[in-house]
Order: structure tokens, then sequence, then C-alpha cells
């Protein structure tokens, strides 16, 4: 990196300074010399950072409001995907990002309090036991790392978003849908709108740092929920969860 | 300070000016600094205290600003742990005196601004212990150790319960009835401590220490804990309440005085020896001459100037590199050494050797 960028975290994974350097390989995450979790299986070193880069911004940057959601982004409106783990949220963004849309992230949502607009923060997306042969087969063109086994995640693979050059015109984006997936097996894909205070406090479960924010966090979520259409989406299928979102794009 | 290369994040504290010409290469280590000693917002105070925080550069000052947004956070959960601790034990009819972190923000001191808190501690008479305990169980307070080696290690040996996690805030509560272990070599009495505890304005039944103690606590938490990664931290509290007291008539005087009344000169005089050194901490040469080295000889005194540079350095970006360990480790077997005889440390080490604990 050249003097005038500044690095945020000074992040690395590498071998303990232990026996186990040798001994049954570990690998170890250190964030600016501190090393926050247990030590992993050697080959689980690229996971690892992924989770150690999440762990950095959740654990640190308050400046914002984080929200445990996906984020993509089309003609310059934000689409925020808030779920909790397992409800096919990367999936979705993975298969999305596939069809036109700009990836901000998989993960967390931030949300600066003082324009109410979105940072994106991309990254290869994780894709997590079943859903690496779903992307595989939704979008064969897509790049995905080896998967890593027994993860305490199951499988993971990471996959590179298709558009992943630095957004350069925007430094934030102006949220627009907030949607609330739900992954169900053989399910038909149904867009239901939400009302707004359900919603918020939907969010407000997803945020990690709402509490931190205390007042100010009620009033930015109150203002981002107040621009944004709201709608749950449960799914079966990306074909049709996709069509869905994209018809939702067009109407509004 | 002559020979210890002073850690930007220290130069920082003591003069925020020295961040007017800072590049951005020079921000990126000074915040990666502060993280990595629990300063960031201490820094962040510090620079806005001066009106300096506008004037940092975006990509720094973004940092800054999150800790803000913590410490005000934290600062305001704190007060209202204390009110629930405060009506948790109102059955024990006794006063409670604050210790450390809740103490400084309960009586306002500049100390408490950008302190980062993992828990609050309370000093309470011994004889009140077991019914302030049976108090806070009552009010969702559960013990964290549930280990019987553990519970007799504290309750046996130490100066404070296990500590109590509350069921659903989950915050941490230390409940001590005295400031060290009742196997230290040095034994402060707590009946003086509480004896001369002092009110806190507008919070009735909360106390306390008085300036001098306050000033000794400081000390001592800082040369008895085992854990030196927190080292930096513990000297800018120091050098904060020798400044905050330094102006009030008597203090002075009083220092050496008290440190002798509760058996705590030895870490009085590391302490201030380290706060000037590190700091800059103004301290009266008479008091310094008076204070001294608290007994301790010329030999041993270079021999803990050399483990504190070493072991007060900010660790690297792959963890404390070997000699900053090696200083850790003898100081870390020191803080046990004054905490226990040596049977008893020997016997207590054994068993956290052998037994397996759970990784978090």
């Amino acid at each position: 990196m050249d003097e005038q960028t500044f690095a945020d975290f000074h992040v690395c994974v590498a071998r303990p300074r232990s026996a186990r350097r040798w001994f049954k390989p570990q690998v170890r995450l250190y964030v600016d010399g501190r090393s926050p979790f247990a030590p992993l299986p050697f080959d689980q070193a690229f996971p690892m950072l992924e989770w150690g880069l999440n762990w950095c911004v959740s654990a640190h940057c308050h400046q914002y409001l984080i929200i445990h959601a996906a984020v993509v982004e089309r003609s310059g409106r934000a689409l925020i995907l808030p779920a909790p783990p397992g409800s096919g949220k990367s999936t979705l963004t993975a298969a999305l990002v596939h069809r036109g849309w700009r990836l901000l992230s998989d993960e967390l949502t931030l949300i600066e309090p003082e324009s109410c607009r979105v940072v994106p923060i991309p990254r290869p997306v994780s894709l997590k036991n079943g859903s690496i042969a779903a992307i595989r087969a939704f979008a064969p063109a897509a790049e995905i790392g080896v998967p890593v086994r027994d993860t305490v995640k199951g499988t993971v693979a990471h996959m590179r978003a298709p558009h992943d050059e630095p957004l350069a015109s925007l430094r934030t984006i102006e949220p627009h849908w907030v949607v609330f997936p739900r992954y169900e097996a053989s399910a038909a894909s149904q867009m239901t709108p939400v009302p707004k205070a359900l919603a918020f406090m939907q969010v407000a479960d997803q945020a990690f740092n709402y509490t931190i924010h205390g007042r100010r966090g009620f009033d930015v979520l109150a203002t981002l929920i107040d621009r944004c259409a709201c709608r749950s989406l449960e799914f079966g299928e990306l074909a049709a969860a996709v069509a869905a979102v994209d018809s939702l794009a067009r109407a509004s | 300070m002559t020979t210890a290369a002073t850690p930007s994040v220290v130069a920082a504290l003591r003069a925020p000016r020295v961040l007017e010409g800072f590049n951005i290469p020079q921000w990126e280590d000074l915040v990666g600094q502060a993280r990595r000693t629990n300063l960031v917002s201490r820094l962040a105070y510090a620079l806005r205290d001066t009106g300096m925080l506008s004037t940092v550069p975006a990509a720094p000052r973004s940092h800054l600003e999150a800790a803000l947004v913590v410490a005000g956070a934290q600062a305001e959960a704190v007060r209202r742990e204390v009110d629930l601790v405060r009506s948790a034990l109102t059955p024990i009819d006794t006063d409670i005196v604050l210790l450390k972190g809740a103490a400084y923000l309960m009586a306002g001191l500049p100390i408490s601004r950008g302190r980062v808190f993992t828990d609050i501690d309370i000093l309470l008479p011994f004889d009140r212990l077991a019914d302030a305990e049976a108090a806070l169980h009552l009010h969702g307070w559960s013990t964290t150790h549930h280990d019987a080696y553990d519970q007799r290690y504290y309750r046996q040996w130490m100066h404070e319960l296990p500590p109590l996690r509350h069921n659903v805030r989950m915050s941490v509560l230390d409940v001590h009835h005295a400031i060290l272990p009742r196997t230290a070599r040095l034994a402060p009495s707590s009946a003086k401590l509480l004896e001369a505890a002092l009110p806190v304005a507008g919070e009735p039944r909360l106390r306390v220490l008085c300036p001098t103690d306050m000033v000794l606590h400081c000390a001592t938490h800082l040369l008895h804990n085992e854990e030196l990664s927190q080292g930096l931290r513990d000297l800018a509290d120091l050098d904060s309440l020798l400044c905050r007291f330094g102006n009030s008539p008597g203090f002075w005087d009083a220092l050496p005085r008290r440190a002798a009344e509760l058996d705590l000169c030895r870490p009085l005089a590391y302490g201030v020896r380290y706060a000037v050194r590190y700091f800059g901490s103004s301290v009266p040469a008479a008091v310094r001459d008076a204070i001294g080295a608290g007994g301790a000889s010329r030999a041993t005194v270079r021999l803990m100037d050399a483990l504190y540079d070493r072991a007060l350095q900010p660790v690297g970006d792959h963890g404390a590199g070997p000699a900053t360990s090696m200083a850790r480790s003898a100081l870390y077997l020191r803080g046990h050494w004054l905490r226990m005889p040596l049977p008893l440390l020997l016997f207590h080490l054994c068993i956290k050797a052998t037994r397996r604990t759970p990784e978090a």
C-alpha cells in the first residue's frame, strides 16, 4: 500500500509459536498483535481470515450502525438483506451478484449515522454446505475457491464477486429496500410486505451495536426503515427469488 | 524519560500537539498502538478536549469517533449497573465502596473519560460478604467459577468472591473485601481503607477511596497485576490521578505517610517511578525523596526498570516478541510471587498447568 493509504487493522493468520507449528499444525489469527480466538486446524486459515475480518469490523467500527445483513446495489440504490444465519442470505446474495447486482457485503451492512447511507465493504462471499453446489449450478461461471471441510459452520467456500472493482464514484449508497430472506426447501417464491414497525424490530434484532448507539441508534434505524420499502421473501429456488427481487426493484 | 523508547501513544497522550505534523503511516501506527494498549478512547478524549479531533485525517478519525461512541455507552451502562448493585444491596445496610473504573466514573474524575471497563469492582467489610452475596444472588447475579478448585482459590486465598455475572445483562461484578489477596506479602488494612472512604456527592450509600488511597490502590494494582498487557493503561490511570490530586492541599505530604500506614511503600515507589518515567507525571522532588525506592535495593530497581521497559512496549503484529514475552512472563511470575507464599504458588501453578480450561 502507498504512503497515503491508511490500513484500519493489521490482520494476519500465522502458525502459532508452539509445538503446534509442526505437530498437527494450527493457525492463529492476529489482529493488531492480539489473538482474539482459539487457534484452528491449519487448513482453515482462509475461513479464519474471513471471520477475523468480520470480527474487526463488528467489534470496533462503532462509528457505524452495524447490521447483520447482506447488502447489494443496483443503479445507485442499496438492497439490504437482514437475516439470522442459515436463512440463505449469502446464497441469495451470490445469486444476485451474478444477475446484475453489485456486492457491497454478504455479512455486515454498515450505516453511516450522519447520512443514513450504506458504507460498502465488499469481500468474497462465504458459501456454506449445500449453497456451494447451488451457486455452481445457478452460475456456472462463478469463481469459487477450494472448499474447506469440517469448520464450525460445516464446509465453507468463498466466491469472488463478478463486479469486485472498487466503487470509485460512490463512497456511500442510498438504502432503498429492506428484504428479509428466508430459505425454505421447495417453497414457492413469495414476497410479502412487512409493516414498518415490525421491520424496525427485526432489523434492530440483527443490529450488533444497536444498544451502543442508544437514542441515536433508534433515530438512525427509524430513518432507514422510513426510507426503505420493506418486504419478506420466502424462497426455495434461486432463479425465482432473483426474479422476485428484480420485480421489486423495477416496481419501486 | 531517558532510557526507554516512548511508544507514540504515550507521547500523544502526554502532549497531543505532537500529532499536528503526523503523516498517514504515523497515524496508522498510533491507532494500532492505542488499540494494542486499550487507550484508543483515552486518546480520542484527549484530542477532543484539545479541540484537535476535527483536524485528524478522516481515516484515523473514524476509529477515534467509534471509540468515543463506545466509551459514552459504557459510561452510561456502568452508571445504570452501579445503581442496580446499590438497590440489590439495600438489605445489607452498609455503604458500598466503589473501586477503580466505577469509582472514577461516579466520582466524576477526569480519568474516567475514555476508560474502558471490563467489570465493576466494589469493596465491602469482610463480615458483610455472605449477606451481600446472598442479596446479589437474589437479584440475578451468579458465580462465574463452578469448579471446586476455583471456588476454593477465591474464597480461601483471594481478596474477593469469585466474580459474579448477571444472568440477564451479563455484566461482571467483583466483590472485594481487600485490595490484595489474603495470601499476599503486603497486607493493607481494609478497615483503614473503608474508614477513610469518602461519600460520593449526590449518590447515597456510595463511597470511593480517599485520594491517597485511590492512588495507592492504582499503584498496587499496576505492580501486583500479573497481566502486563494492560500496563500502559494502568500507568496512564496513575498519571491522571496524580495530576488530578496533585494540586489538592496536603495531598503530597499525606501520600508517603499513608503508604507507610497501609504497608504499600514499595508499590507506590515503583508506581511513581514509572508514571514519571513514562508519562512525565509531576511529583515534587521532596515527595520522590520521601518515597525513595520503597526499600528495594538498587540492583532490584535496575532489574525492574529493564523488565518494565520491555513489558510495557506495545506488541507487534504477531503478538509480543521474545524479549517482551520474556519480560512479561517474569513479571507474571513476580505478580504471583507477591500474591502468595512460594509453596502455595507452586501448588497453584501446578494445578493451573495441568488442568485444561475450555477456551472461550
